[in-house]
């Protein structure tokens, strides 16, 4: 029977929601599901994992050094941790999962399955390649299996458990030589790109970074972060952090707007998992009208004013 | 200060990809391939600072088939001095590469490796920070802006979270995301002079590296293809269509 680590992430004392997602990959493998969390004090974020459905025990792991989330801190942690007979270390697949993940897996000298999006057996997974462009159904070898969940491919699993949190300590020394300076919040006055549910992304076609602002108030008006297509960060008209495509940001949002993007295969790869897609263009034959679920030809800067006082 | 960069052939972004009807792959022959874009600006960050005087060699690695050679002379051409092409014609996992890497890098007595957060063929974001894991050094991954300093390097890095700041010792492997730089256009005299550098080949036997125990690939399948939805002819409709699946 599989005895399954996941890894935990928090920030100030919470806990990060994708582990409820991952804890519903992790009861399709099966078995015991064990949920550690290092911090420096993980009381609270120990209690709130113990509430979600399938965890089997929560191992509190307190260490003065995990104040951050530094890669080269938490993996000898963690590689010790696996030594307890963990048939599955599971990590959210998000930037600190990404980060420490490999450095694991390394360690214990087995490949790692990045981005499971789907679980077939206890070693069978698929993952996406080209940006999802591809499938993969991979089997891993014999060993510990080190995976990175897809938190858009899975459903979160209920709250309403009481499992035990055990305090457990590690003998792991902190590697020295890195150390953490600061941290910038992402600008919180709009939701953050990649993990919004709605999301509404320009192109080239806005034609200047004024012309954006129609954008901006669309997505202000309903709660949306703001993308938009390599043209039109190639133009200048927004920073490149909020590209959206096989180079940029792959988001799956509940609902996104493809407005006066044309719908290259570059941004199709970066929204394929979007649940609806509402496109808007002048040109009737964009490619982006061949994914969209809703699509609509039209001029838009006519077009998404109106829209934005009709929602 | 002595840097390694690692870099790696796919197929170009702007290709469609085509899965081969028996699910056994992906189509790469008659392709057209590229450096994998977040490697380009690892090589544009390394050149940047060797610009700046931090840095006195720059090394490319590529590690695969033949047709890495192509690879490694764009890497030249952007202003790597010298190349190294493992060559392996199979399928190279990134703990096997990390492995390569790994003896590479000690060898050459490098002081940072810098890499692409993740190639757009396999997606797996991992190779960096395996060879960091085997090395035992530090890591800053997805890095979006980096300063040298001496003997530490402070990277800036992109995360969930916002912007990362990490002090690291060197040596040190940072891996490169999206915003680090824009890489320049090569003009035509670099890559003649690309021409003239030496590109040595090595095994993995040379590097005396093993491959790893390795996924073993079952099949390769499409998504889920997307049907083509409904068009509505005014902003009117459009709002009742939202409304009728209740996304707003």
């Amino acid at each position: 029977m599989s005895k399954i680590l996941i890894i935990a992430e928090h920030a100030d004392g919470k806990l990060n929601a994708g582990l409820s997602k991952v804890l519903a990959a992790a009861q399709k493998i099966g078995g015991e599901i064990d949920v550690a969390v290092l911090a420096t004090d993980g009381a609270s974020v120990a209690a709130e994992a113990a509430t979600l459905a399938g965890v089997t025990r929560v191992l509190q792991i307190d260490n003065a050094n995990n104040a951050h989330p530094i890669a080269v801190v938490l993996a000898p942690q963690i590689v010790e941790l696996a030594g307890r007979g963990y048939s599955h270390i599971l990590f959210p697949g998000t930037t600190t999962g990404k980060d420490v993940a490999p450095r694991v897996a390394a360690k214990l000298g087995v490949p790692q399955v990045s981005d499971v999006m789907a679980v077939h057996s206890a070693t069978s997974f698929d993952r996406p390649i080209y940006a999802g462009n591809a499938i993969l159904t991979v089997e891993a070898p014999a060993g510990v299996v080190v995976a990175t969940v897809r938190l858009a491919s899975f459903t979160a699993v209920a709250a309403g458990n009481s499992a035990a949190v055990e305090k457990v300590s590690v003998s792991a020394a902190a590697p020295a030589g890195t150390r953490f300076v600061s941290i910038q919040a992402a600008k919180a006055d709009r939701p953050d790109l990649q993990s919004a549910a709605r999301v509404v992304s320009g192109g080239r076609a806005l034609g200047s970074s004024e012309n954006f602002s129609i954008i901006y108030k669309l997505a202000d008006k309903i709660g949306a972060g703001v993308g938009a297509s390599r043209a039109a960060v190639d133009s200048g008209y927004v920073p490149n952090d909020m590209q959206v495509g096989q180079t940029g940001k792959i988001i799956a949002p509940e609902l996104y707007f493809a407005i006066g993007i044309s719908g290259a295969i570059q941004h199709l790869a970066g929204i394929k998992d979007a649940r609806t897609i509402v496109a808007i263009n002048k040109d009737p034959e964009a490619p982006i009208f061949e994914v969209a679920d809703i699509g609509l030809v039209g001029d838009l800067f006519t077009v998404v004013p109106e829209l934005e006082g009709k929602l | 200060m002595k840097v390694l960069v690692s870099v790696k052939r796919v197929v170009d972004y702007n290709v469609r990809i085509q899965i081969k009807p028996d699910g056994s792959g992906v189509v790469t022959d008659g392709v057209k391939h590229s450096m994998n874009p977040f490697d380009e600006i690892a090589m544009e960050e390394a050149v940047r600072l060797k610009e700046k005087g931090k840095v006195t060699e720059i090394i490319a690695v590529t590690l695969g088939g033949a047709k890495g050679e192509e690879t490694l002379r764009t890497a030249l051409a952007f202003g790597a001095d010298r190349a190294i092409h493992v060559k392996e014609e199979g399928e190279i996992q990134p703990l096997t590469a990390a492995r390569a890497l790994a003896a590479i890098f000690k060898k050459e007595g490098a002081q940072i490796l810098f890499t692409g957060k993740q190639a757009i063929d396999d997606d797996a974001n991992q190779t960096a920070q395996m060879t960091a894991a085997l090395l035992d050094l530090p890591q800053a991954t997805f890095a979006s802006k980096v300063e040298l300093d001496g003997t530490k390097a402070q990277v800036t890095r992109e995360i969930d979270a916002g912007l990362e700041t990490l002090e690291v010792d060197l040596p040190a492997v940072i891996s490169a995301d999206l915003r680090l730089n824009e890489p320049r256009y090569l003009k035509l005299p670099d890559i003649m002079k690309a021409k003239k550098k030496t590109i040595e080949a090595v095994s993995f036997a040379d590097l005396g590296v093993e491959a790893a125990a390795s996924l073993k690939t079952i099949k390769t399948t499409p998504p889920p293809t997307r049907s083509k939805g409904v068009m509505v002819k005014t902003v009117d409709e459009l709002v009742s269509a939202l409304k009728a699946k209740g996304l707003v």
